[in-house]
């Protein structure tokens, strides 16, 4: 009776037990066939990437010498889930550090992004091999505590700081850039090893390992078949010759300045001196970020390397370029001789010139760096109206043949950061003048004084285009890489718009300045040495400048010195060319020129960072009380004022910003400027001498404003590696309206 | 029994069943061997892993099933209120000496294996139901009877929640399913069900509000749920159908009224007008009760009211009473909040493997997921995930379909049982299975609550593997007596 009046409840029951089921397939059909998003989640989950680091690439010198090579340094590592009944204090002692930083270091890793309570987080780096040892030893007993191996540069020399730069730790930004980077990896950060990182660093490697929940490796992923070994870096040869690269770093011991040799036949740097400089071997393992913010703060500006970077008006060494240029526009022959007068004199504009015979023609002029020579040049090329119509297109043409050799633009040396100068063009003067200038305006330029600013690479790359006679190819510093090709554009050939005969002349011009001329101290038996002084003028000392090469026929090297504040060319420039070039041509010194170079060695003119910072510190005070003094004596102006009738006041208020302005720095640019626009009169076509002083004057400002003095820029600079003239507006001027790179 | 007699049970056993069986074993074997795997110690034959282990449960359950066939059935008959009896002792000697192994006292550990009383005590309770119901003069509709069988369900339920294993005390559950196929009436199934809907659409829907108006989604359909089911309930078990049709035009119409008015003109919480609409329609009842005579009505009243103070007693007891992480355990449950770190954790996972099995699955030993314990409790409770992340959506379907056969052919067989007491056994037995299936796969897929029971045949352990075995094969030698005479059994009994 029951089971039949129930009977059709088994179909119930059987009707729940398929809807169950066919309800959970449908479930897993979602879950399993839908989306891929699980499967990613368990990859995410369980897969570890275990990163192989490869060894980062040796670098050499062009003789084989090893430079730079590796050392293995360990990392302290923890997972702070594993801690377990550590004792601190033991812990502490033997890595060296007190309670305090140990407490402060695992707070940091606690407030890491992306940190981990299972896996490995950086406890402490680059711990020493020794230290390592005594942890090592001791490890069993810091659960949690791991220690990874990385590896360390090593500095073979204490030289070449700027050159061969530094690796440190990636950014933010650099990770942003190029994915291959993940937090904690190095990267080059300076010098060669930035410009050929990709080359350096190699390829890291990858072990795809299993992690389970707990963050413990179990074993690698599919046995391997995702593994990839890291691929070494690639060694690369310089062509810095590190004995030249010594004697250029001794040389310039006490002093701020530049040494470049250049191999003109191949543009291959032979040396690439900066000073003051560092010592790359404090640069690299614990001490680093410390060291960086003492030579950062330092007002030397020890990180800049003035050799790429510095801009500095050239002197003298420039008039090669100039006789250059006029020899190819016809503005003057060989036999073309101009008078010179103590100086160039022209309705009462005046430059002035050492005592020598005149008139002279070209090559002796080259000889006596004879200012008036170059003047009359550039004064009859500018105000040529039969082959320019306007001044402005004698000057674009002029800046033309700037550009050809090399000025004004970067040389792109394959280091980072290099600066490019600067070669004003007419739009520039157009600017600067309001459209009101003349040649005589501008008249500094001729002999590298006035806006014309170079580097002492461009420099010593002029004087490789005339040992070429009339063609340069990139300068650079990385002769070989080890399985791979420098870049096409640094074995480039650059022609000037110079005809080589002409280069034949001003060679011979240099050739006398050695024999009878300017650089007599630099000549030798051994070898033809032709060169060229440079004296750049200067608020303080002036900068001793030195441009040559060697032998004359078949160059072997050319050389550019530049010593800030050094005086003559005559008393460092060319006593250091000649000492290069010895030193490179017959591969070592003589005695005398051991002895020479010893002297100059212990000769130091630099003043200490403290010392500046104390001018500078006393120049802020005077100028804060003048501006207070100003201020006070305004006040009490104002309120005299305010019981006097309206019209006075309104009269007044005009005047008031005027003082505030002379206030300013003499070195800031843009005052200089200012000023320079007020004291050439708008209907200024016959300039009196006074004015035209003041003219040259400023130009001398301006020229420290860019760098010749960098120091007192220094607080104005964010980075080190940050370029000189790209804080300098006039730069920004120029740019838009050059026609074209050479 | 004779060896002739026994020899003829052999042949009548149902192999079908006993194959579906040794499948689900081994299958579940090698998903034990994935989700134990040791890295340290990659034998899955070795004792020391727990696959190991399984072959040997598996072993033993095996000798254990041939041992249940020679058991006849008349020994059931004679034995199975003392069985129960020693059971229920064994359940509260259990909570006295137990150590508490993961908050709960349910392990005895006897040598080197710990066993779980509430796992064998499961086929002690039905052969007691069985036996009962197949007495004479049961009826399902004796309130006294059937007070007594519910006191047999709950007894062992108490206990085991005394030993702090809810989830294995919730199996017990599944035996009013067999009280339904056995005539227990289908509304305390179908009140059962509905109070578990209002639970979910309230809670998971709490929150909500309908646009513009103050009225939260989960009340207002919870409360009209329930003027439904009221409605519903009175139309199929009282006689005056015109009375209800007034009942039920006018508490709807009130409250479609009201809720077009709250719309419309003036905003205000309809759920006031429908407390007020199941207020009426509950005196309604009562007066009908008295009025007709008929005590139905009384109950469906019942009904309304409860069902209301549920549902508003529920909300109360989630959102004043219980602890935070109580509660988030269940929002988590309902999916109104993700918390994949705490409570969602093991569901999340247990999702993340299954979901990266796809199609064919990762293949065996190859489960990240699992075999590197992402997934809690993946070798017992958790089983099924590596099921999903190895055998990938074929192979768990493929379990599932199996399970699904397993449970018809049981039902099948209990429905060709010639007595009540095979019958009722037969139905405890797919009950029991139905319900560990339900939770734990649900579970696993993220669908029902955790509730900590194993996948029968699947999970590691020799309690539950022991268990379920003793349960099949019961029933089995009792099917395979189903040609004996009735007469013939009761003999001795």
């Amino acid at each position: 009776m029951k089971e039949q009046d129930f009977g059709y409840r088994k179909y119930v029951l059987g009707a729940i037990a398929m809807v169950i089921v066919l309800l959970y397939v449908a479930r897993l059909a979602v879950l399993q066939l839908a989306s891929d998003e699980y499967a990613g989640s368990a990859k995410s989950n369980a897969l570890f990437n275990n990163v192989l680091y490869p060894s980062r690439g040796l670098i050499y010198d062009r003789n084989g010498q090893l430079l730079v090579y590796n050392q293995p340094t360990y990392d302290i590592m923890v997972v702070t889930n594993e801690i377990e009944d550590l004792d601190t204090l033991d812990f502490c002692h033997t890595i060296n550090i007190t309670k305090k930083e140990f407490d402060k270091k695992m707070r940091n890793i606690r407030n890491l992004k992306g940190y981990s309570r299972y896996t490995q987080q950086v406890f402490s780096t680059q711990i020493s091999g020794e230290e390592m040892a005594v942890l090592q030893e001791k490890l069993f007993r810091y659960r949690g505590f791991y220690i990874r191996k990385r590896s360390m540069r090593k500095y073979e020399y204490s030289y070449g700081a700027h050159l061969l730069g530094d690796i440190g730790e990636v950014n933010q930004r650099e990770i942003d850039r190029d994915e291959y980077y993940q937090s904690g990896d190095y990267i080059g950060k300076n010098g060669v090893e930035r410009s050929y990182e990709p080359e350096l660093r190699g390829e890291k490697g990858v072990q795809v390992l299993l992690r389970d929940s707990r963050g413990r490796v179990q074993g690698h992923y599919q046995n391997g078949e995702f593994d990839r070994k890291p691929k070494p870096g690639k060694d690369i040869t310089l062509t810095i010759d590190s004995e030249l690269q010594k004697l250029g770093e001794r040389l310039m011991e006490g002093k701020a300045g530049a040494i470049v040799a250049i191999e003109p036949s191949t543009g291959e740097i032979l040396c690439l001196v900066s000073s003051p400089t560092f010592d790359p071997r404090r640069m690299a393992g614990k001490e680093r970020g410390r060291y960086h913010a003492e030579l950062y703060e330092d007002l030397n500006r020890p990180l800049l390397n003035r050799a790429i970077q510095g801009v500095y008006p050239p002197g003298s060494t420039f008039k090669i370029s100039q006789g250059l240029t006029f020899l190819q526009e016809g503005v003057i022959t060989t036999s073309t001789a101009y008078p010179c007068s103590r100086g160039f004199r022209f309705r009462g504009m005046k430059v002035g010139c050492h005592g020598h015979g005149a008139p002279l023609p070209l090559i002796p002029a080259i000889a006596t760096s004879c200012n008036g020579y170059f003047c009359w040049g550039l004064f009859h090329m500018l105000n040529d109206r039969e082959k320019y119509k306007t001044i402005q297109e004698a000057m674009t043409t002029w800046k033309d043949y700037m550009v050809s050799m090399g000025f004004g633009y970067k040389l792109g040396v394959d280091l980072p950061g290099e600066a490019r100068g600067l070669i004003p063009n007419a739009p520039y003067y157009d600017k600067a003048y309001k459209n009101d200038w003349n040649a005589l305006s501008v008249i500094s330029i001729a002999i590298g004084q006035g806006e014309v600013c170079l580097t002492p690479l461009q420099i010593a790359n002029l004087g490789a285009t005339v040992a070429n006679r009339g063609y340069y190819i990139t300068p650079h510093i990385v002769k070989e890489v080890k399985g791979g090709q420098i870049a096409d554009s640094l074995k480039q050939k650059h022609y000037t718009k110079v005809k080589k005969e002409y280069y034949d002349d001003v060679a011979l011009g240099m050739r006398r300045s050695v024999l009878g001329g300017t650089c007599k101290k630099a000549n030798n038996h051994w070898y033809e040495v032709c060169g060229k002084t440079g004296t750049a003028q200067n608020k303080g000392h002036d900068h001793s400048a030195f441009m040559g090469f060697a032998p004359m026929n078949d160059p072997k090297i050319a050389v550019a010195v530049y010593v800030e504040n050094g005086g003559w060319g005559a008393t460092y420039g060319v006593p250091y060319g000649a000492l290069i070039m010895e030193q490179y041509i017959n591969g070592k010194l003589s005695p005398g020129s051991e002895a020479m170079a010893k002297k100059f060695q212990a000769r130091h003119i630099l003043r200490s960072s403290a010392e500046l910072k104390a001018i500078k510190e006393r120049k802020e005070r005077e100028a804060k009380a003048r501006e207070e003094a100003k201020k006070a004596r305004l006040d009490s102006l104002k309120q005299g004022k305010a019981v006097s009738t309206k019209v006075v006041k309104d009269t007044k208020a005009p005047n008031d910003v005027k003082p505030v302005n002379d206030v300013k720095p003499a070195n800031d640019t843009k005052a200089t400027k200012d000023t320079k626009a007020v004291t050439v009169p708008k209907d200024n076509k016959d300039p009196k001498a006074s004015k035209v002083s003041q003219t040259t004057k400023d130009a001398k400002d301006t020229k420290d404003a860019k760098g010749a003095k960098p120091a007192n820029a220094s607080q104005a600079l964010p980075t080190d590696t940050l370029r000189l003239d790209s804080l300098n507006p006039q730069n920004q001027i120029i740019q838009p309206t050059s026609s074209k790179q050479p | 029994m004779t060896e002739e007699s026994n020899k003829g049970i052999f042949q009548s056993l149902d192999w079908w069943t006993i194959g579906i069986y040794l499948i689900l074993i081994v299958w579940g074997w090698f998903s034990v061997c994935g989700a134990s795997y040791d890295f340290n110690n990659p034998d899955i034959l070795s004792w020391e892993n727990r696959s190991g282990k399984q072959i040997v449960w598996l072993c033993c359950s095996v000798g254990l099933a041939v041992m249940l066939l020679m058991i006849e059935k008349q020994f059931y008959i004679g034995s199975s209120y003392y069985l129960y009896i020693m059971m229920m002792m064994l359940l509260v000697l259990t909570i006295v000496i137990a150590p508490e192994t993961k908050g709960s006292r349910s392990w005895i550990p006897i040598g080197p294996v710990k066993l779980q009383p509430a796992e064998f005590a499961k086929f002690a309770v039905a052969l007691t139901l069985a036996r009962y119901m197949d007495e004479h003069g049961f009826r399902m509709d004796n309130t006294r009877q059937f007070l007594h069988i519910v006191g047999l369900i709950m007894l062992p339920i108490v206990i085991i929640i005394g030993e702090k294993e809810t989830g294995s005390a919730l199996v017990y559950l599944s035996f009013f399913l067999v009280l339904y196929r056995e005539g227990m009436t289908g509304a305390f199934l179908f009140v059962a069900f509905s109070l578990i809907v209002y639970f979910v659409v309230g809670i998971k829907f709490g929150e909500e509000y309908i646009p513009n108006m103050p009225v939260s989604v989960g009340e207002f359909s919870v409360l009209l749920m329930i003027q439904l089911f009221t409605i519903g309930m009175a139309y199929s078990y009282c006689p005056d159908k015109q009375a209800i049709t007034v009942m039920a035009v006018v508490t709807l119409v009130a409250t479609a009224l009201a809720f077009l008015f709250s719309a419309f003109v003036i905003p205000f919480n309809v759920c006031i007008i429908q407390v007020i609409c199941l207020g009426l329609s509950f005196a309604y009842l009562i007066f009908l009760t008295f009025y007709e005579r008929v005590l139905n009505y009384v109950w469906i009243g019942l009904f309304c009211v409860l069902s209301t103070a549920f549902y508003f007693g529920s909300n109360y007891l989630i959102n004043n009473i219980m602890q935070p992480h109580q509660r988030i355990r269940i929002e988590v449950l309902l999916g109104t909040k993700e918390d994949p770190a705490g409570a969602g954790y093991n569901v999340n996972q247990a999702k993340i493997a299954i979901g990266s099995g796809g199609l064919h699955g990762k293949g065996f030993l190859k489960g990240t997921q699992t075999k590197l314990k992402y997934v809690p409790e993946q070798d017992t409770d958790f089983i099924f995930c590596t099921v999903g992340e190895e055998e990938g959506f074929i192979g768990s379907a493929g379990v599932l379909l199996m399970y699904l056969l397993f449970i018809l052919r049981l039902l099948a067989l209990a429905e060709r049982q010639p007595d009540t007491m095979g019958r009722v056994y037969g139905y405890s037995v797919l009950c029991i299975f139905l319900f560990h299936l339900f939770i734990n796969v649900g579970m696993v897929i993220g669908l029902t609550p955790v509730i900590g029971i194993p996948l029968p045949f699947f999970s590691y352990g020799g309690s539950s593997l022991w268990g379920f075995t003793i349960l099949l094969f019961i029933f089995l030698r009792m099917d395979a007596e189903r040609h004996v005479k009735d007469e013939t059994r009761r003999g001795g009994g």
